[in-house]
């Protein structure tokens, strides 16, 4: 569905991506684990275009994406949930999650059927219909990333890039979101995502790669990563303090 | 931790104290030249309608500065383009009634200051989108001066004339109420005020386009993360920006015999009304402008008319200093920013 090959990302003079090639396929959930500043938000900024590769490709589903703009991309039905959640603090829950299928709407696509969309999202997420009509700048962390997810799916992807959605919240709260992405996949959502917390993504993802300084080191399966001595060393080294971690969106 | 207390008192104290302070050296002073209710009600009279335009001309600046993050000095220009292009349409042969001549001519000259607004845009911004806010804020000084310099070479020196609207000349038809004078422009200054001000209120709150642009506001990446054009936004505001300058002239062009340069003074009374409410607060940029426009006349009442401009100018120093979130604006709070400074 997605493929990625040999693509190099630079900020300014600074190579952040060195070659990376990965794939994703229909219905997978794909996670690409690493440390801080391994360039795996990068990784989705190239895909998403909001940093273009300076050299390689990107094809999705077979038509080549990597000259595309921001927006176009989105038109395809790739969708990134951004880091740090970003919500529009200012605009209600509703309007955000409006705003998440805004392609459609500008393009003349009814009302009543983000409605309904919207229906499914505060399905998965109760929470964000009690407060639909709250700026969504007083909604606490992790109900905000529950928005950021909701106002992802209003776009109907066809793949949703998540960055880091575990990142500063609760540990229970971590398990909620990823029993709803669970969930999505249960629909068919095909899903990739950059996470640091390894345990919680290896628990959800079908494959992973691994990212170190710009470059994929590892790949496989998450069992096969997951009993990975490098991989346990480096990214799951605190296997024993955090035992109630280990099943998350499970 | 007893210090921080009655400092928090003072300064929760400090604004009213300012501003009794403030009344108290007004009255003394209309006290001394005799000054009686009447005089202070047409100070005031004549201060809203004054503030009315100075509150559009400011929502031209916040719509910009949300959606860009410029603060865009061709906004005067806007307003002077507003004026000399109504009294231009106006003076063109039109086989219509003198009241349609003036519908007609006034449409004209919105649609084609906002067409210079999108060109600007386009030529000007656009190009440099990628450059820092400073680079962009010396552009639009840059594109202020060169409107300005052509206006000078269309138009002349010379002041023009706009007829009034109700009278459709020269001479407005004037209203008096127990010796207040109101000119009948003044209501549709502010009339026309009240209807543009509630339509954009409608279109940030309601509609798919105004709460994109909103959207854009608060968070650019993750208005293109949903497909939000921001090169189209940032045209919109120009648009808009230009629009409100152009109504704003052509509504106080009766009431000022619109000349080439008025531009600079009614764009900064603008800006500064908008810095009064904050920049990026459509409400307080509509207060900023009432309040300018109150406190400029008063002022200039009790002391000397020449004055004016010397209290509008010194009130955006003491904001800025004093002040600098705006009237309404209060420090961001840790849900605010919350999402953005967590690493």
């Amino acid at each position: 569905m997605l493929e990625i090959r040999n693509i190099s990302t630079y900020y300014g003079h600074v190579q952040a991506l060195k070659n990376v090639s990965l794939e994703v396929c229909e219905g997978e959930i794909v996670s690409i684990i690493g440390a801080n500043g391994a360039g795996k938000s990068t990784l989705l900024n190239s895909i998403s275009a909001v940093v273009p590769p300076r050299s390689g490709q990107i094809f999705f589903n077979g038509a080549e994406i990597t000259r595309l703009s921001v927006e176009a991309v989105v038109g395809m039905g790739i969708c990134q949930v951004p880091e740090r959640r970003q919500v529009f603090s200012e605009l209600t829950v509703y309007d955000n999650l409006l705003l998440g299928a805004y392609l459609r709407l500008s393009g003349g696509g009814s009302r009543a059927e983000a409605q309904k969309d919207m229906e499914n999202i505060f399905e998965l997420f109760p929470i964000l219909r009690e407060r639909s009509k709250q700026p969504a700048g007083t909604l606490s962390g992790g109900e905000q990333q529950m928005l950021a997810i909701g106002r992802g799916m209003m776009a109907r992807p066809k793949i949703l890039l998540l960055d880091e959605p575990s990142l500063g919240l609760a540990p229970l709260l971590v398990r909620e979101i990823f029993r709803a992405l669970h969930q999505l996949r249960g629909q068919g959502m095909t899903i990739m995502l950059v996470e640091q917390d390894a345990r919680a993504a290896l628990g959800l993802a079908d494959r992973a790669y691994v990212m170190e300084t710009g470059r994929i080191e590892l790949s496989g399966s998450s069992e096969s990563l997951m009993s990975n001595e490098k991989v346990k060393q480096a990214y799951l080294g605190r296997l024993d303090r955090h035992p109630k971690r280990k099943g998350a969106g499970r | 931790m007893k210090l921080s207390a009655t400092e928090n008192r003072w300064k929760s104290l400090r604004m009213p104290a300012i501003a009794l302070a403030l009344i108290a050296v007004i009255l003394y002073l209309g006290a001394q030249k005799n000054f009686g209710p009447v005089q202070y009600a047409q100070f005031i009279a004549d201060g809203l309608r004054g503030g009315a335009i100075y509150a559009m001309i400011a929502m031209g600046f916040v719509i910009v500065y949300n959606v860009t993050g410029v603060i865009n000095f061709a906004q005067g220009a806007f307003v002077m383009l507003g004026a000399m292009l109504a009294v231009t349409f106006h003076e063109m042969e039109m086989p219509f009634s003198p009241a349609l001549r003036l519908i007609v001519s006034v449409i004209l000259s919105i649609a084609a200051t906002t067409l210079i607004g999108v060109l600007v845009e386009r030529l000007t911004i656009h190009p440099a989108r990628f450059s820092s806010p400073l680079t962009l804020i010396i552009i639009t000084v840059g594109v202020f001066i060169t409107i300005q310099g052509l206006a000078l070479l269309v138009w002349g020196p010379d002041a023009h004339i706009f007829p009034s609207f109700t009278t459709l000349e020269m001479a407005d038809k004037v209203f008096r109420v127990n010796g207040v004078v109101i000119k009948a422009q003044g209501f549709w200054i502010w009339g026309i005020t009240a209807i543009v001000l509630i339509w954009l209120a409608f279109f940030f709150e309601k509609t798919l386009l105004g709460k994109a642009m909103r959207a854009c506001a608060v968070n650019q990446r993750a208005a293109r993360l949903v497909g939000i054009r921001f090169d189209r936004m940032s045209l919109l505001a120009f648009a808009m920006a230009s629009a409100l300058g152009a109504i704003s002239g052509i509504i106080i062009a009766p009431l000022l015999r619109p000349s080439f340069d008025i531009g600079l003074n009614l764009g900064l009374k603008g800006f500064v009304a908008a810095i009064i409410g904050g920049l990026v607060n459509p409400v307080g940029a509509v207060l900023g402008g009432l309040m300018l426009g109150l406190l400029e006349n008063i002022s200039a009442g009790v002391t000397k008319a020449g004055m004016r401009d010397i209290y509008a100018y010194s009130l955006l120093i003491l904001t800025l200093l004093f002040r600098p979130q705006g009237l309404l604006g209060a420090k961001k709070t840790a849900v605010e920013t919350g999402g953005e400074s967590r690493a």
